[in-house]
């Protein structure tokens, strides 16, 4: 249970990171969540069973990993978390899709090229993603949204929610740990014990972030949030945001990983 | 200057479990009092706060900052003016940066940036942690929290500070700390606690609540002297103020107490 505990301490890690000062995290939110976007958009337009052509995708993350100097376990963590159920979308195109594709000696069924090509697209967006709160944080994430004209209700919403989880989550692990205080030897919570605990985190959650609402509201908060100042758009995000557009869109229509292989190997397609 | 003025006129309330938690509470406080709100656990200090900060509407009375009336029409300039610091701080603090914690408020008046920079400084250079700006507030310590929490309101300007427990679960240093710092606000302020060292030195008018009602509302060192009156309230005499652990005969330093110097000064020890 000290594992969980320990989590207590990484919860927001992701807030930590977002407050760093590399090149990454200078580009403009707005720049940042477009080219996100973008990243999202093309993975997403590629054939169903295309594996090979999505390799130059893995640049993006690598290049955001190394110049914001994220460290890639805990994101990779992160990622890991989402797995199963990225699986679990893909796991039945195997077993209904048997039509046998033959790559030079290899013979695959079309089925497991499906699923591959769907885990691949859906880890890389969640990594993407986690990345740009990553580098952004947010707080600078929602006035991006704004920016998009997105209402605001909605900014604020996922603003709320994101802090509210975070919230809710270290109640239940104080809780956790204060119940495993007391049960040693114990794994989990007893199933007898489950209801009055579900309820208790419940109410204590739901008491704690009313709490919180007053504090807002007592420090004049009326809906709309202020992040302090959003700096303006440069030519240097134009660049930025133009040069990763234009990368993903030749690796949508030329299949580079191929290319690159025919240039070692001489051998046109 | 009757603008700082709150007043507190015949409160009841109760809450919805039918708990009546605040009984015909009324007073007056002016412009630069510090006043001590003191009352065994659950007497009704956090509610009476609440209610004067319009957390809370009462059932009957009203309360009055100035001259105007707090309802919830006048609610947002009224919350303007107090500054109400919670007994937890994790409350208070919500942000990812203490910086951004303390900008919170002045943002939220639409202040412009500089504006906002200049005040939450000066905020965090009051209460004198100044290097903690870009640290994330969950990770601080309890006092350091505590200090932060104090910050965030304090850079509003409020004229009135109010403040629930502002030393409990704290470290006899990072109490004295605290403790300093609010010897040194010339604002009027409110302190609920049942830290009445903490109070004897921060606060010149004290009001003892017991089970809802006001049971005594004096000058400090007339309250917190009187034995009946504080252990009818489940409270009990300062420590400070409590006979010489060493020869056990009353301590000698009233007149020190006037001077709000709570140095240890028994004659057994000369
Ligand atoms: N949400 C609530 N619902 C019902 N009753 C409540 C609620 N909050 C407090 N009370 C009751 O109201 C009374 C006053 O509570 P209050 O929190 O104001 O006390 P307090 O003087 O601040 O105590 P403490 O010193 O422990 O902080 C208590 O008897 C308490 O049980
Ligand atoms: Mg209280």
């Amino acid at each position: 249970m000290s594992n969980i505990i320990n989590s207590l301490y990484n919860i927001r890690l992701l807030d930590d990171l977002a407050r760093k000062k590399t090149f990454i995290h200078s580009i403009h939110p707005l720049i940042k969540l477009l080219t996100t976007i973008v990243y999202v958009a093309v993975l997403a337009s590629f054939e169903r069973h295309e594996v090979s052509a999505l390799l130059p995708f893995v640049f993006y993350p690598v290049f955001i990993l190394s110049f914001a100097e994220i460290p890639v376990v805990p994101i990779l963590k992160r990622v890991l978390l989402v797995e199963p159920l990225i699986i679990g979308i893909g796991i039945l195109n195997p077993l209904f899709d048997n039509y046998i594709v033959v790559f030079g000696d290899i013979v695959v069924s079309r089925g497991w090229l499906t699923f591959l090509s769907i885990f691949i697209k859906c880890s890389l967006a969640v990594t993407v993603s986690i990345l740009l709160v990553a580098t952004t944080g947010m707080d600078r994430l929602a006035i991006a949204l704004r920016m998009l004209k997105i209402p605001r209700i909605f900014a604020l919403q996922l603003l709320l929610t994101y802090r509210y989880i975070w919230l809710l989550i270290e109640e239940s692990l104080r809780m956790v740990r204060a119940y495993s205080l007391r049960a040693p030897g114990q794994k989990g919570v007893k199933i007898n014990d489950l209801g009055s605990f579900l309820g208790q985190m419940l109410l204590r959650a739901f008491d704690r972030a009313q709490r919180i609402y007053q504090a807002m509201s007592l420090r004049g908060f009326t809906g709309e949030y202020n992040a302090g100042d959003v700096p303006k758009i440069k030519f240097r995000d134009f660049v930025y945001f133009a040069a990763w557009s234009l990368f993903f869109i030749i690796a949508r229509i030329y299949n580079i990983a191929v290319l690159i292989g025919a240039l070692f190997t001489g051998v046109g397609r | 200057m009757s603008h700082h003025k709150l007043e507190a006129r015949s409160l009841y309330f109760s809450y919805p479990d039918g708990h009546e938690a605040v009984k015909n509470v009324s007073f007056t406080i002016y412009h630069g009092e510090s006043v001590g709100l003191i009352g065994a656990n659950g007497a009704g200090k956090s509610t009476l706060l609440m209610l004067l900060m319009g957390i809370l509407f009462p059932s009957r009375g009203e309360v009055l900052v100035g001259d105007v009336r707090l309802t919830k029409k006048t609610l947002p300039a009224i919350r303007q003016r107090l500054g109400f610091v919670f007994q937890n701080p994790d409350d208070q603090l919500f942000m990812t940066t203490v910086y951004d914690d303390v900008a919170f408020g002045p943002r939220n008046y639409g202040l412009d940036e500089d504006e906002v920079k200049i005040r939450a400084e000066k905020a965090l250079e009051m209460v004198g942690i100044p290097h903690l700006r870009d640290r994330a507030p969950f990770k601080l310590s309890g006092g350091e929290k505590r200090v932060a929490a104090i910050a965030s309101v304090l850079s509003m300007q409020p004229d009135i500070l109010i403040m629930d427990e502002p030393t409990s679960a704290l470290d006899p240093k990072s109490r004295r700390r605290v403790i300093n710092l609010l010897k040194n606000f010339e604002h009027t302020k409110i302190i609920a606690s049942h830290d009445l060292d903490m109070v004897l030195e921060t606060c010149r008018r004290v009001i003892v609540l017991n089970e809802g009602e006001i049971a005594a509302d004096g000058i400090t060192e007339e309250i917190l002297f009187n034995k009946e009156l504080l252990e009818s309230c489940g409270l009990e005499i300062p420590l400070s103020l409590q006979n010489c652990p060493v020869c056990g005969t009353f301590k000698s330093h009233i007149s020190h107490v006037k001077k709000w110097d709570l140095s240890f000064s028994c004659k057994c020890q000369d």
